[in-house]
């Protein structure tokens, strides 16, 4: 039976981890491959690579910190930001990566999904989504682009299938208005998705204590959820290790992959 | 020397990340000589089947792997659409594959289970394996999988919806549909099985 994944996502900056809240105010963490060979060893299960100030600065992505954070971690690894065309995506995928994050140049060009999806298989594509819940789309949530900082008026349940049907092999949705603030993950946003799509899906935003991990794999069908935050951000009080996480989860009856089972 | 098949769709540079971390030598495969020297060859696997087959014709290289693999038993390892590649067809853009095994490669139900499979699942082996990897979880990111006409190859065995072939070997043919490279330290342990085997 496949397990249910812990993911962490790092926001990079110049080389670094950095960490966000609501999608502002990034503050310092880590150097990106020393973070990348700790959470490793703890056996994360996967790790997504943002290379958050790439598109804003209209450059491709930093493939030197993706090719040294590829040396040292030996799980599924993403990245995004910064990627424009196929030549950008072949690019980081021979520095290391096997899957692409599209965002915001899915919503502008929403045929780079199909292209990706031609060349190097819709499993490497994954469909990463702003979500805020505005009320004012049909389902009430709202695609945002640009690190959140561009309403789109789309629908973002609408624009998941759409993502689906143009070839991506993976959701990730990302909710602006749990970011950072641990209180748990946008469940209802899950719950809208799982019905709408067949392919996977990655819960992004919010988690801060191991119960919403807990909640969001007993209550909704995701596939995996991402937490930055509870490793390593330094606003929270403590920070947990990937190990008693999944210790917690196989505790209560949740699929993890561990070195216990 | 370690040969990893470099082809434009796929993943050469991860697996040769894991061989060197692991502290072996490997090197990457672009042109038929290139296969000369191979004590293993490795044909890792991302994207299409037919996008794989296409870069391998493209690169002019079937005949010497054949020769390599087929004749000179040379250990060879295929990774993910490495493996689907190895039976007759498979049904993702219908395409016409190698033909080294008998069988046919095909979707996971949809209705059955979220597709593409993504992430760990245990998979538990048959014969040939060290102990520790008996029953080991794996990295999995794949649509479809391969149906053997003969059962004596299959390697090792899993779940998503319907049991299917995780892993395949015959004589020298060594494959796996998860990812041994993104395989945590289980997937680096059996790289380093299948570089420790030698010729017969």
């Amino acid at each position: 039976m496949l397990t249910k994944r812990l993911i962490a996502c790092f926001d990079i900056v110049n080389g670094n981890v950095t960490k966000a809240y609501k999608f502002q105010d990034n503050i310092y963490v880590s150097p990106a491959e020393v973070l990348a060979e700790r959470i490793y060893k703890e056996q994360i299960d996967e790790l997504i690579f943002y290379d958050i100030t790439a598109s804003w600065e209209n450059r491709p992505i930093d493939i030197e910190t993706v090719r040294k954070v590829a040396k040292c971690v030996f799980v599924g690894f993403t990245v995004g930001g910064g990627i424009r065309n196929l030549d950008d995506m072949y690019s980081a995928l021979k520095a290391g990566a096997e899957k692409i994050s599209i965002d915001s140049m899915a919503v502008r060009n929403p045929k780079i999904i199909t292209d990706g999806a031609k060349a190097f298989g819709s499993q490497c594509m994954l469909l990463s989504t702003q979500v805020k819940l505005t009320g004012r789309t049909k389902s009430g949530y709202e695609v945002f682009i640009d690190g959140a900082r561009t309403a789109t008026g789309m629908d973002a349940i609408e624009w998941i299938r759409q993502g689906q049907e143009l070839g991506a092999g993976e959701v990730c949705l990302n909710s602006i208005d749990m970011d950072g603030t641990m209180e748990g993950y946008d469940l209802n946003l899950i719950k809208l998705a799982e019905k709408a799509v067949s392919i996977p899906i990655i819960a992004s935003g919010g988690a801060g204590r191991s119960e919403h991990l807990k909640s969001l794999f007993e209550s909704t069908d995701a596939s995996a959820g991402i937490i930055s935050s509870m490793l390593y951000s330094p606003r929270m009080d403590r920070n947990y290790s990937v190990l008693e996480l999944k210790e917690y989860l196989l505790a209560n009856g949740i699929n993890a992959r561990s070195s216990l089972n | 020397m370690i040969k990893i098949i470099d082809y434009a769709a796929g993943n050469a540079p991860s697996v040769l990340n894991a061989i060197e971390h692991m502290g072996y030598k490997a090197s990457l495969c672009r042109t038929p000589s290139d296969l000369e020297d191979a004590t293993h060859i490795i044909l890792p696997g991302v994207g299409s089947a037919r996008a794989t087959i296409d870069s391998l014709l493209e690169m002019n290289i079937l005949s010497e792997l054949e020769k390599a693999v087929l004749v000179d038993k040379v250990p060879f390892l295929g990774i993910c659409v490495g493996l689907q590649i190895l039976f007759d067809f498979s049904e993702e853009e219908n395409t016409v594959c190698l033909g080294w095994l008998k069988g046919r490669v095909v979707k996971f139900d949809q209705n059955l289970t979220r597709v593409p499979q993504m992430g760990w699942n245990k998979v538990t082996f048959q014969k040939n394996i060290p102990y520790s990897l008996k029953s080991s979880y794996f990295y999995f990111v794949n649509s479809y999988h391969a149906l053997p006409e003969d059962e004596s190859v299959v390697w090792g065995v899993s779940h998503y919806g319907v049991p299917f072939t995780a892993a395949i070997n015959k004589e020298n043919i060594y494959a796996t549909q998860f990812h041994v490279e993104k395989s945590g330290a289980a997937g680096l342990s059996l790289l380093e099985y299948f570089i420790h085997l030698t010729k017969e």
